[in-house]
């Protein structure tokens, strides 16, 4: 009987086969608001990683056109000594996506495997795993990056992405953890460990990618978060060197009140950039929340 | 028959659910008529929109839902007096006009009795409810009293105990007795019952069955009882509704549908449903193929594709209903010697 | 029974309890007593139904012969050619090898299929991890037990949503099949599906059995669809078992006053069989508190003071093979 069928089954019926991800792409496609998010997504970034390529020059101050309105040579006008606001907006907007994306991936992974740990194996190991990660959010973060600051006696980049890994992957952990709890009752589950599959493969190859969906969700409004986070520690001056630019570090300069009302392209481009971002990805979020859960379909 | 007899008067209902912006329709052409004092069984398997129909009658559908038809007339019948209430036109499904209907005159018992209650309220406070709010001016106390009649008539047993505890302190089958008991606190006459022991087991099963044939006999309750259980229909029902892919396929008294078996979808499923005391070697029949999705269906009989009958004839159009003997009617072109009803 | 039958899985004083904790020490308080203390015996190449009310335990006593819950106690011997083995003291190895000699169909089909996978891959995975190496004997294999439940292999690129229940539950049992399994244990493999489907999957299920002369474990809370399958049948009550008869013999002449009630709860879509019902009164107790003496005392309608002492063993009654656990048949041989 295999003999006549030597060409496998699965090339046989390529052509029957459906595909979850095109049916995802035209659910995805559909929805207005999720494709907007992404194009203003994909186009920041694309815009601040070309700059940051050219190589715009951000640091050398323009002397003779300190503090001058948007215009004049200078697209978004100049900070208070001379810098370029636009080449700061783009160059700013390279390390605070950075910081936003490599925190959100890293904290969902750790955050990931230790609740696929705890959800599955129960237990002793998720009591003790719960209850890190219960302490772990009772630091404050702020008292959390000056204890840092003050140790290393610098303030850099990798304080901040340490520090928001180290105290961000809760919130993943506590939702893979609970799905875990949920999905490892799935008849499907208990037929893999009537085969006798392992441990391991049950947990990362049959159960997450069942709980793909919500944290594919969460680490990408995750993004929003921790550059918001970032901004805010920047702004008062906890964040990183104010030589590197971020969004928050631009805004810093709008701590003074002369600042604010007298020149307001200073504060308010960086803002917008902020703002546009964050709207972005919470819209392509929610999009995706919409277009992958299994539920709905 | 006069509105008298007639508690309910169904005709030409349709309901549709608006869903991905396109029109599926659930429910096609039914009608039917529920006597005074009589159980009626509407059966069927999952998705024949045995349940949507009667939720339909209720109002309780969502938003989402298109209910059309000719006529939903309860007739209420008080001292004597009858009062004609047309469902159909009320426009508010959750205005005052519906709620006063529901409770006092028509009840409905779920399918599900563990999530039926709400947990956090005592079950005695949960009947109540009812009560108070269709009798203005009664008192706690007043209430309570009739919770416990209610309760004792039930068999809950020790009432009195049992009507300050919260639901996850009842079994399976006490709690489905409150449910019961919510639903008939008001006294209404037409009770319809959504699979109400699906969720039990066999023994407890036959204790509720009981009750609800009591209420029927005795209090000359009116019963709709919704099921996929052929046996429950030949113990309960004195007229069955027989529906497949949203219409009724067969329709008629117990003694048509059982003895007089006529459309091959009833006939298909009575015997393929194991019964005890199958001789040893005897086999099932087996229905072929499986219910078509709603969203699917080309017209012409539902059931086409399935049946060993099928002819051209059957898929060029909706079938009508065949009248074979009074109040035996059959949705099949088999029958097309008799003549078309509605 | 016969003599020629060759025993495949012998069950001895079985328990599965659970423990129940409290407080933040876990301490146990009590035992939820699933399975309490059940001996039985399969036949190769017949069916054993097992049926009882929810909570009976019958689900568990199945999890426990596959070994998915562990035992508390007692033996479950499998036989191995000719040699009986306790698999409760298998060892990780021992027991993955046990795995391809009993398979198991679940409930809910719905759920049973991973559903961000094929079913291609939900196939192919078990083989994988029996060391069916190569591609070509893999599809062999996935061809052979999808004929044997009438599905055509082009379905194996499919996702399990885009299936009916009755279409599921047949992949979930050619899935069970691919490692060619001896005992075929089922846990309400039709209850979830519409009554017009159950036939063509019970059907199936007997066709199957004798072109492999498979042996099954039929769980299941109807009794009507655990008599239409079954050779014999188990009754259980409280974690206990309270009859095992031929299935002919148990409806015949059923002896425990609780199959009797059981028997005559089931619903009977004949219009023209007037039976006395006999309604139990009462509920199923909790089985973490178990009454004393025979656990269906309190509900039983020929209660005896010795029955709410002693719990009675079981004892042989009437036909050959024909057992049961009730003090009214006790007294009577000993009278």
């Amino acid at each position: 009987m295999s003999e006549v069928t030597n060409v496998s089954i699965k090339e046989q019926n390529k052509s029957a086969a459906s595909s979850l991800l095109k049916k995802n792409i035209r659910k995805f496609l559909r929805n207005k608001l999720a494709v907007l998010g992404l194009v203003i997504v994909v186009g920041m970034v694309a815009a601040c990683v070309a700059c940051a390529i050219a190589g715009v020059d951000y640091a050398t101050p323009d002397l003779t056109n300190m503090k001058s309105a948007p215009g004049n040579g200078h697209l978004f006008g100049t900070d208070t000594i001379g810098r370029d606001l636009f080449a700061r907006v783009m160059f700013g907007g390279c390390y605070s996506i950075f910081i936003g994306v490599f925190c959100s991936v890293v904290s969902g992974i750790i955050g990931a495997v230790l609740g696929a740990i705890a959800g599955y194996f129960g237990g002793k190991a998720d009591m003790v795993l719960v209850r890190i990660s219960e302490l772990f959010q009772t630091f404050p973060q702020l008292v959390l990056v000056m204890m840092l600051v003050a140790i290393l006696g610098t303030r850099g980049m990798v304080n901040i992405l340490l520090i928001f890994v180290f105290t961000g992957w809760m919130t993943t952990f506590r939702m893979v953890r609970n799905e875990f709890l949920s999905l490892k009752g799935e008849t499907y589950v208990k037929v893999c460990e009537a085969f006798g599959m392992s441990r391991s493969n049950i947990m990362f190859k049959q159960i997450l990618p069942n709980v793909m969906t919500p944290i594919i969700v969460s680490t990408t409004t995750n993004v929003a978060v921790y550059i918001l986070q970032e901004a805010s520690l920047s702004f008062i001056g906890l964040g990183i060197q104010d030589s590197t630019p971020t969004w928050g570090n631009i805004l810093n300069a709008a701590k003074s009140v002369a600042v604010v009302t007298n020149q307001w392209w200073i504060w308010v481009f960086p803002g917008l950039a902020i703002t546009l971002f964050v709207l972005a990805i919470n819209f392509l979020g929610d999009g995706l929340r919409d277009v992958l859960d299994a539920k709905q379909q | 028959m006069d509105n008298r007899e007639i508690i309910l008067d169904v005709e030409n209902l349709n309901t549709s659910f608006i869903s991905d912006r396109k029109e599926v329709k659930i429910v096609k052409n039914v009608s039917f008529q529920l006597k005074r004092g009589s159980a009626l069984a509407v059966v069927g398997e999952s998705g024949c929109g045995k349940s949507v129909t009667m939720n339909s009658i209720m109002r309780f559908l969502g938003s989402n839902a298109r209910v059309k038809a000719d006529k939903i007339q309860y007739n209420a019948l008080r001292d004597g007096k009858v009062t004609e209430y047309r469902l159909e036109s009320i426009k508010k499904p959750h205005g005052p006009e519906m709620r006063a209907l529901r409770g006092p005159e028509m009840s409905m018992v779920f399918q599900d009795p563990m999530s039926s209650l709400n947990p956090v309220y005592k079950v005695g406070d949960q009947v109540a409810e009812g009560l108070l709010q269709h009798n203005k001016g009664m008192t706690k106390k007043q209430a309570r009293e009739k919770v416990l009649e209610m309760f004792r008539k039930l068999g809950i047993p020790d009432p009195e105990e049992r009507i300050d505890c919260y639901p996850h302190q009842f079994s399976g089958g006490m709690k489905q007795r409150v449910v019961i008991a919510i639903a008939m606190i008001c006294n209404p006459e037409l009770i319809i019952c959504d699979e109400p022991t699906t969720a039990l087991d066999v023994t407890i099963q036959a204790q509720i069955m009981e009750l609800l044939k009591e209420m029927q006999v005795k209090d000359g309750k009116s019963i709709i009882l919704i099921t996929h259980n052929m046996g429950l229909v030949a113990e309960m029902a004195d007229e069955v509704c027989v529906m497949y892919m949203g219409r009724v396929v067969e329709f008629g008294s117990l003694e048509d549908v059982f003895d007089r078996t006529s459309h091959p979808y009833t006939q298909a499923l009575l015997r393929s449903v194991p019964v005890l005391g199958l001789a040893d070697g005897q086999k099932l029949e087996t229905i072929p193929g499986a219910t078509p999705n709603p969203a699917d269906l080309k017209g012409g009989c539902e059931f086409a594709d399935r049946c060993p009958f099928c002819t051209d004839a059957c898929r060029a159009r909706d079938i009508p209903m065949f009248e074979l003997s009074p109040g035996h009617r059959v949705r099949c072109l088999k029958y097309q010697e008799f003549p078309e009803v509605l | 029974m016969s003599e020629k039958k060759e025993m495949i899985f012998k069950v001895e004083n079985l328990r599965t309890w659970f423990p129940i904790t409290k407080g933040a020490f876990k301490k146990v308080v009590g035992h939820v007593k699933a399975v309490d203390d059940v001996s039985l015996e399969v036949y190769r190449g017949e069916t054993l139904g097992i049926v009882g009310e929810s909570g009976c335990g019958k689900s568990t006593l199945g999890k426990t012969l596959m070994m998915l819950e562990k035992a508390t106690d007692g033996q479950v011997l499998f036989n191995y050619d000719g040699e009986f083995r306790d698999i409760t003291k298998f060892n990780a190895k021992e027991m993955f090898d046990f795995r391809k000699k009993v398979q198991m169909v679940f409930q809910d089909p719905y759920s049973a299929l991973n559903p961000q996978k094929k079913i291609y891959t939900s196939f192919e995975e078990p083989l994988k991890v029996h060391g069916v190496n190569s591609e070509a004997e893999r599809e062999a294999i996935m061809q052979k037990v999808l004929k044997m439940v009438n599905i055509q292999p082009d379905y194996l690129m499919r996702y399990p949503h885009e299936f009916s229940g009755g279409q599921r539950q047949r992949l979930c049992i050619a899935r069970a099949l691919e490692v060619m399994p001896e005992v075929l244990i089922c846990d309400e493999p039709v209850s979830a599906l519409d009554v017009s489907i159950q036939a063509q999957v019970l059907n199936l299920m007997k066709d199957i059995q004798k072109e492999l002369n498979l042996t099954y474990l039929f769980i299941a809370h109807d009794l009507s669809v655990v008599q239409y399958m079954s050779d014999r049948i188990v009754v259980m009550y409280l974690g206990k078992i309270v009859e095992v008869a031929d299935s002919r013999a148990l409806y015949d002449e059923p002896l425990h006053p609780y199959t009797k009630a059981l028997l005559s709860a089931i619903p009977v879509p004949d219009i023209h069989k007037t039976k006395k019902r006999q309604v139990l009164e009462g509920e199923v107790p909790s089985p973490i508190h178990k009454p004393t003496g025979c656990a269906f005392h309190n509900r039983c309608p020929h209660c005896m003071e010795i029955c709410k002492q002693v719990d009675p063993a079981m004892t042989c009654h009437g036909a050959p093979g024909h057992m049961v656990a009730c003090h009214l048949y006790n007294q009577e041989q000993q009278a």
